[in-house]
């Protein structure tokens, strides 16, 4: 399983055909308290850079965009009753949703671990 | 999360440095640098809530108006009963333009010396300050002087245990103060002005002291084992729980005291009387009633509605949210907003829409959260 990291701070685990996404520990930690998440319905598609959920925090409401096209085969139920997972266990627990993916050549240009961390810190 | 409102490079307030060293996420509010969070918004929020926070308010306008007729001059600005202000008392009111709408909301302290010329102080919003010192050079009589004390800091500490921490660290000087009364003492050299007041909806108190000494009368306070340092976030959320309309959102120039369900800021003998601006036209609302009103409303679920959310009574649309959220003391979100008036009574179903989904919301008595001021021993 490799875990590719984008600009926009979500994370994607790919293990073959499939990917789960979430938001990374830095994303969480900038948003705050999160108390509501929406997640994209399981058989919808989302496109890649386009809105695919909404991460309520306390203070505002944030888009989360997909970092790759497919369709969204499972959402993480587990949000519902406890959006504060995101907080907690942001790149474990907390994920959002699992998608097919559509097209492999989309991870291209997606950064791994070390890159993405040198990214936060040049923030 | 950018609360930027205008351009310009932010300013630094005084304790600038001693929030960062604090552990605060900076952010731009105001034209100034200011605290967003510490240790995060719900963590801050329940401090508050149960013991007491140290919040920076230094971003607001701490204004003096004096001479002779000072009352008079400032009862032709605003709608309240400044005249009947004895020293040592505030009142909540509002600037007025000419039509009564709402130039912004204020305190009014009568802190006259005795024996002094009348003096008022005023605290106003941070985002209208120069507005406001413009509009009251503009309409003030030449004979009253207005002072702006740039070099004085602002701090409100709020929580049931403010006043316990308060009375270690100062002692007597805090005297058996009531909500909504006022009084300066000397900690050391240092000149302190103090009020029973805040907008979080719980018991606190106000501290207006000298720029140069902010971060001596912070440290010392934060060194209470009561009191910690309160962001911006959890401010916003404690007072939407308070139900308490925030300037530039729930109230504007497009609002009126009476749409604003604010008539308790017009005393009763300016309503008899009048004088204060846009007096006509508020008189025939206070008579006849508005066309819109603003509501608390109280949702179900988790989802918040944010300012701009269009409110629903069936298909029909009868208005918008002004300020909303989740309420961290309450366990769901709370919204404000202006509804057609016939949809403003207590109890009305009514919906949110929030991303093309209908949120159910019910008119409640406000505040969200019991107010918890202290008016004297029971």
């Amino acid at each position: 399983m490799t875990r590719y990291f984008t600009d926009e701070h979500e994370w994607i685990d790919v293990d073959g055909d499939t990917a789960t996404v979430g938001i990374t520990d830095y994303a969480q930690g900038q948003l705050g308290d999160i108390v509501f998440v929406e997640l994209p319905a399981a058989g919808t598609s989302v496109e890649k850079g386009k809105d695919a959920a909404v991460v309520e925090s306390v203070k505002a409401a944030s888009d989360v965009y997909a970092p790759i096209t497919g369709d969204v085969t499972e959402i993480n139920d587990a949000l519902d009753g406890d959006p504060a997972l995101v907080n907690s266990s942001p790149e474990g627990d907390g994920w959002f949703f699992r998608l097919t993916i559509a097209d492999k050549a989309q991870l291209e240009g997606l950064m791994d671990e070390a890159a993405y961390k040198s990214f936060v810190e040049g923030l | 999360m950018s609360e930027s409102e205008d351009n310009a490079e932010p300013a630094k307030l005084p304790l600038d440095a001693w929030h960062r060293g604090q552990g605060a996420r900076m952010v731009p509010f105001a034209g100034y640098e200011m605290p967003i969070q510490y240790e995060g918004i719900v963590a801050e929020h329940e401090w508050t809530r149960a013991h007491a926070g140290l919040f920076d308010v230094s971003h607001m306008g701490q204004l003096l108006v004096s001479g002779e007729d000072a009352a008079q001059a400032l009862e032709a600005l605003l709608p309240g009963d400044i005249a009947a202000l004895k020293p040592g008392r505030l009142r909540y009111s509002l600037l007025l333009d000419e039509n009564g709408g709402i130039l912004d909301d204020l305190m009014v302290t009568n802190v006259t010396a005795e024996g002094g010329e009348p003096t008022y102080y005023l605290v106003v919003n941070g985002a209208t300050k120069w507005d406001d010192i413009a509009h009251l050079r503009e309409h003030l009589p030449d004979e009253i002087t207005l002072t702006h004390l740039e070099d004085q800091a602002l701090l409100a500490v709020q929580g049931p245990e403010a006043a316990t921490a308060l009375r270690r660290v100062f002692r007597d000087a805090i005297g058996d103060l009531r909500f909504m009364q006022g009084t300066s003492f000397e900690f050391g050299e240092i000149e302190i002005g103090i009020s029973r007041s805040g907008y979080t909806g719980e018991d606190g108190f106000e501290l207006s002291v000298p720029a140069e000494h902010a971060e001596t009368i912070a440290g010392r306070l934060c060194a209470e084992i009561e009191i910690k340092p309160i962001g911006l976030g959890a401010r916003d959320s404690l007072r939407l729980e308070a139900g308490l309309p925030l300037y530039g959102h729930d109230l504007s120039p497009d609002t009126d005291p009476v749409s604003a369900d604010l008539t308790f800021a017009i005393s009763k003998r300016r309503r008899g009387e009048g004088g204060f601006p846009g007096a006509e036209r508020i008189l025939g609302l206070l008579a006849d009633g508005a066309e819109t009103r603003r509501v608390r409303l109280v949702l179900e679920g988790r989802l918040p509605a944010r300012e701009g959310a269009t409110i629903f009574s069936g298909d029909a649309e009868v208005g918008r949210v002004t300020s909303g959220g989740f309420a961290p003391t309450l366990g769901h979100p709370i919204a404000m907003g202006y509804v057609a008036s016939a949809h403003a009574n207590e109890g009305t179903a009514l919906e949110i829409e929030v991303r093309g989904k209908r949120l159910p919301a019910t008119v409640t008595a406000m505040p969200f959260v019991p107010h918890n001021y202290y008016r004297g021993d029971k």
